[in-house]
């Protein structure tokens, strides 16, 4: 069975967005430094989405699978939002965040950093991002 | 959850973060360094000792106050981080351009340094 979440697209959701994950990433044999990594960039895009594809309606809803894959774990999000493909995203210059004091726009780097690939796809209105990480190698299924 | 401690010791301000910083609560975070820099604080320590998590939400307020600070010539420095928070800080790059110690002497130490 995989696990699944269904969260209300506002911020005060996103508490309950990490404990999921940190339950759901328990048996797969990943240090403790991962399993904070893939927490914060599953956490970071879920965020975006909730801000910027939802505008914070707590009424719409983002959906969350881990599914085990072959030698790896894939963290599929899909909603009914405008589509955020992150792949199309370019991450910003981090002297130029700071140069001009925003305070957002480096979420997307952080996942890109932390996730070994990213998926997205959108299809009849429903888009699908999917966040993968290997398995350790000492870890076998 | 984040709970913000004020301590005011000397000539520094040490901002305590309790908990979890994210998109909910960062402008808490924000409005308490504001706070602080309005009275004109010289020296800025964080005490990261109880500081669980923090996503790009909350790096963000500490970058976006990294120039203010080398303008007027605001020491800051971050210290107590857990090791999972340091990677984070670590994976921008941001370790380079904050001072980061172990614990708050080491951070008196590095901050004065400038």
């Amino acid at each position: 069975m995989s696990p699944k979440l269904k969260l209300s697209c506002c911020t005060s959701a996103l508490v309950e967005l990490r404990s999921f994950l940190q339950r759901s990433l328990e048996a797969y044999g990943f240090s403790e430094v991962d399993r904070h990594q893939v927490t914060l960039a599953v956490e970071e895009v879920c965020t975006n989405l909730i801000i910027h594809s939802h505008a914070s309606n707590p009424k719409e809803v983002i959906y969350l699978e881990v599914k085990e894959l072959e030698k790896k774990l894939a963290i599929e999000i899909t909603d009914k939002g405008d589509a955020f493909n992150l792949l199309e995203y370019e991450v910003p210059d981090l002297k130029k965040v700071i140069e001009e004091k925003r305070k957002g726009g480096i979420g997307i780097f952080l996942v890109k950093k932390i996730m070994d690939e990213i998926e997205f796809e959108s299809k009849n209105g429903k888009n699908t991002c999917r966040l993968i990480k290997k398995f350790p190698s000492t870890f076998e299924p | 959850m984040l709970q913000l401690e004020r301590i005011k010791e000397e000539n520094k301000d040490i901002l305590r973060l309790i908990g979890e910083v994210d998109a909910s609560n960062s402008v808490l975070l924000d409005q308490s360094m504001q706070e602080i820099l309005q009275q004109g604080a010289t020296f800025l320590l964080i005490d990261g000792s109880q500081l669980a998590y923090i996503s790009s939400a909350g790096l963000g307020v500490f970058m976006s106050y990294l120039d203010d600070f080398s303008e007027q010539g605001i020491r800051f420095a971050i210290f107590g981080l857990n090791e999972q928070v340091t990677e984070v800080f670590k994976i921008l790059g941001l370790d380079r351009l904050i001072k980061i110690a172990p614990d708050k002497s080491t951070a008196i130490t590095l901050g004065n340094e400038s």
